[in-house]
């Protein structure tokens, strides 16, 4: 088994543990951890085939990988003060309760 | 000192700065600043005739371009020679009597200053149509005399007969202006030139007179005498001349010192003068056989005519104001008479005569009116010499000058002059005796006149009660008399000083004493008519029919209906003017405003069409699209269920699917 493979796989448990926990969980936090796991999976997966890949030596997978990293810390910030708001309006966290946008 | 032909202008600007001021401000000080500024033209226009006098006959013309126009420039320019020094002085010396006569006169009215503004302008017009050195600017100064003066005779313009009297004066004037303006269009287009004096070019100058002359028409009229003939038309109607006098009498109707300003001075001279300036022109074609008519013949019928006509109407009116009037009529009858008999000399010295006791006449009456609580009809006059002396003794004077009472009145001398010319005329006779019957008739009314007004006893409760007026308005009368008095020797068929420096050419003729000898017998039959009728057994009451009415009936009523003149204008020009104008109304309405009507008819029907293609079909159809566009909007926003968990779940399911498909699809 090639690193490659090792590090495909692991990033497949990465990110299968993060869809349960996203699907499973009605705390929004919790929700919210699920879809940081499987966006960390991806992550993974950008730096694995770019250190095994054709050309290890260009930073692109790296580069990705910054910007993936700094999406996803704004969009935690961003998240954290909707969960807040959210928090404030109707004194509970549930996501089964935040339905007020529907159609 | 001596005022040249470039600084002419300043006597018309004097009054037309006063014009201006009176403008804008209601100030009464306007009054005092027009009375100044008269006295200032009077004093320039004795420089002027002091320059024109040196040397008489010369025509100093100042010429310059008012824009450029095509090929070339339009030019104006003014003129001095001694028949506008003459004029000028006259204007202004009368006008400044009158303006002071107003002070005295208008005193009470609530529209003082801007009578004053309005009489200045009236002046100023007058004074830039002598000082004209171009027929163009002759013109527009021609209609602002016709435009001032319907401002004033309308000057009292809440009373309906001035305003109608006003709007006549206008539009009379103006159809002989078109004839003037013609002639003025027909003028450029043949000759290139306005001017009248220009070195050689002008077209007063034998050169283009030649030209002019010796161009004939296809109906056989020289062009100078069509020419001529259209002038003359702005001449009928300014001057008053028949068949246009009928404004004339109307412009009565306007204040006292305007019918002197209009009768003396100003407007009805212009005609005059007018046909006395172009008079080169008019008699361009006095040599030429074979033409049908000659233009001055023309204008001396006309002037025997209104001269007759004028003299007998003026019998059979019972208005002071307008028995005056009728003999101004008169007068300028023998003026124009005067002109086409070839003697423009006699013309000018008659009209400088006239304006003199014409003015004192009218101020006389004015001043009667004033005294009597504006009581015009003589009928209810009477009794006046004793309560209005002074007042009665000028306008004796003035009466003596016009009847043409022998050797001590200007009248006489000027009168004179006029019947020698027509007398000596070769070409008919009919006008000598229409003006030898005239001078009966002047005599006869005026002698009515006098009688009825200042004679018997008092028939009206404001005629009883009349007194003299105040000095500004006597002192003009005093020194018009003084005018109407001497003005008659500066040129007596001994001693012919104005008609030689008018005209220089003129040959010296001797007096004619059997001529002399008529004009006495004519005056004293017309003053012995008018003894015997109104003087012998003066009137006793204001209803009682008139002496003449008793003795001839018919022959009054004519006289008192004017001749019927208004009456057969209205039945005929008026009711043309009512027909073709119910015509254009009928047009108007059925013909061009039924098309106007159909168009908007078919304008409405194509909106109403519009309307229901945009409401049924295109509003319809866009409704029906964007409805469902909606009902499928709402069905599809069921799915939003707002459980967030369901959204992941489907993206689960989804990913799911998609990495199968890869999967067993074989993409590596």
């Amino acid at each position: 088994m090639s690193p490659l493979h090792l590090c495909l796989l692991i990033s497949t448990g990465l990110f299968c543990i993060g869809l349960a926990g996203a699907l499973a969980r009605t705390n929004t936090i919790l929700v919210l951890l699920g879809i940081e796991l499987m966006l960390n999976a991806a992550n993974l997966n950008f730096i694995a085939f770019w250190r095994f890949g054709p050309s290890p030596a260009s930073a692109n997978g790296m580069i990705f990988v910054v910007f993936s990293i700094a999406v996803a810390a704004a969009e935690a910030a961003v998240g954290l003060a909707l969960i807040i708001a959210v928090y404030r309006h109707q004194k509970n966290i549930r996501l089964q309760d935040a339905n007020q946008l529907k159609g | 000192m001596t005022l040249y032909a470039q600084s002419l202008w300043l006597i018309p600007a004097l009054p037309l700065l006063v014009a201006g001021i009176g403008a804008i401000t209601r100030h009464r000080g306007v009054a005092i600043a027009a009375i100044l500024a008269m006295a200032g033209s009077f004093v320039l226009s004795c420089l002027a005739l002091n320059s024109a006098l040196a040397e008489p006959a010369a025509h100093t013309a100042y010429n310059f371009a008012w824009f450029d126009l095509g090929h070339g420039a339009m030019r104006l320019g003014f003129l001095l020679d001694p028949l506008t020094a003459f004029m000028c002085v006259m204007v202004t010396f009368v006008g400044t009597l009158i303006f002071i006569f107003s002070l005295g006169y208008m005193k009470e009215d609530p529209n003082f200053s801007r009578f004053f503004c309005f009489l200045s302008l009236f002046a100023a017009a007058m004074l830039g149509l002598l000082v004209a050195n171009s027929l163009l600017l002759l013109f527009i100064c021609w209609e602002l005399v016709g435009l001032a003066s319907y401002l004033l005779i309308g000057f009292w313009f809440h009373k309906p007969s001035a305003a109608a009297a006003a709007k006549k004066a206008f539009i009379t004037t103006r159809i002989g202006d078109l004839g003037l303006l013609l002639g003025m269009l027909w003028l450029y287009n043949s000759t290139g030139s306005l001017l009248f004096y220009d070195g050689g070019h002008g077209v007063l100058e034998a050169a283009t007179l030649a030209s002019l002359s010796g161009t004939i028409l296809t109906c056989g009229l020289a062009a100078s005498t069509a020419i001529g003939l259209l002038i003359f038309c702005g001449a009928v109607g300014k001057s008053g001349q028949f068949p246009l006098h009928v404004w004339l009498p109307d412009a009565m109707e306007g204040p006292t010192p305007v019918s002197a300003l209009i009768h003396a001075a100003t407007m009805v001279a212009a005609g005059v003068f007018l046909i006395a300036r172009v008079y080169p022109l008019m008699s361009a074609d006095a040599l030429l056989a074979a033409v049908p008519v000659h233009a001055l013949t023309v204008v001396a019928f006309i002037g025997a005519i209104t001269a007759l006509m004028g003299a007998l109407i003026a019998c059979g009116q019972n208005d002071i104001k307008r028995v005056l009037a009728f003999s101004t009529v008169s007068q300028l009858g023998y003026m124009m008479l005067a002109l086409g008999v070839g003697s423009w000399t006699a013309a000018i010295f008659h009209l400088l005569t006239h304006a003199f006791f014409k003015a004192l006449l009218f101020l006389g009456a004015g001043s009667v009116i004033h005294a009597a609580h504006h009581e015009q009809d003589i009928r209810s006059l009477g009794g006046l010499s004793s309560k209005m002396k002074l007042t009665f003794i000028t306008f004796a004077i003035g009466t003596c000058a016009l009847v043409g009472v022998p050797l001590f009145f200007s009248g006489f001398w000027s009168k004179e002059a006029i019947l020698h010319a027509a007398h000596g005329w070769q070409v008919s006779h009919l006008p000598f005796y229409a003006a030898v019957i005239g001078v009966i008739l002047t005599a006869f009314y005026n002698t009515r006149l006098m009688a009825e007004t200042f004679f018997g006893k008092p028939r009206s409760h404001a005629a009883e009660h009349a007194h003299e007026n105040s000095s500004t308005m006597t002192t003009p009368l005093v020194l018009l008399a003084v005018g109407a008095v001497l003005l008659g020797f500066l040129s007596t068929p001994y001693w012919p000083w104005l008609q030689l420096q008018l005209d220089p050419t003129l040959e010296h003729e001797p007096a004619s004493y059997g001529l002399m000898g008529l004009s006495v017998v004519l005056v004293a039959l017309g003053i012995g008519a008018g003894w015997a009728l109104y003087w012998r057994t003066t009137r006793t009451k204001a209803s009682a029919p008139d002496p003449l009415a008793v003795r001839a009936p018919g022959v009054f009523a004519a006289l008192a209906a004017k001749l019927g003149f208004d009456e057969f204008y209205a039945a005929t020009f008026g009711r043309l003017n009512d027909l073709i104008a119910a015509v254009a109304d009928g047009l108007d309405r059925w013909v061009f405003g039924g098309f106007v009507n159909l168009l908007a008819k078919l304008g409405v029907f194509s909106g109403l069409v519009n309307r229901q293609v945009d409401e049924d079909t295109l509003n319809g159809g866009f409704d029906g699209v964007s409805e469902s566009v909606r009902g499928s909007g709402l069905r599809y926003s069921h799915a939003q269920t707002g459980e967030a968990h369901g959204y992941l779940r489907v993206m689960a399911a989804a990913f799911i699917v998609l990495a199968l498909a890869l999967v067993l699809g074989g993409v590596r």
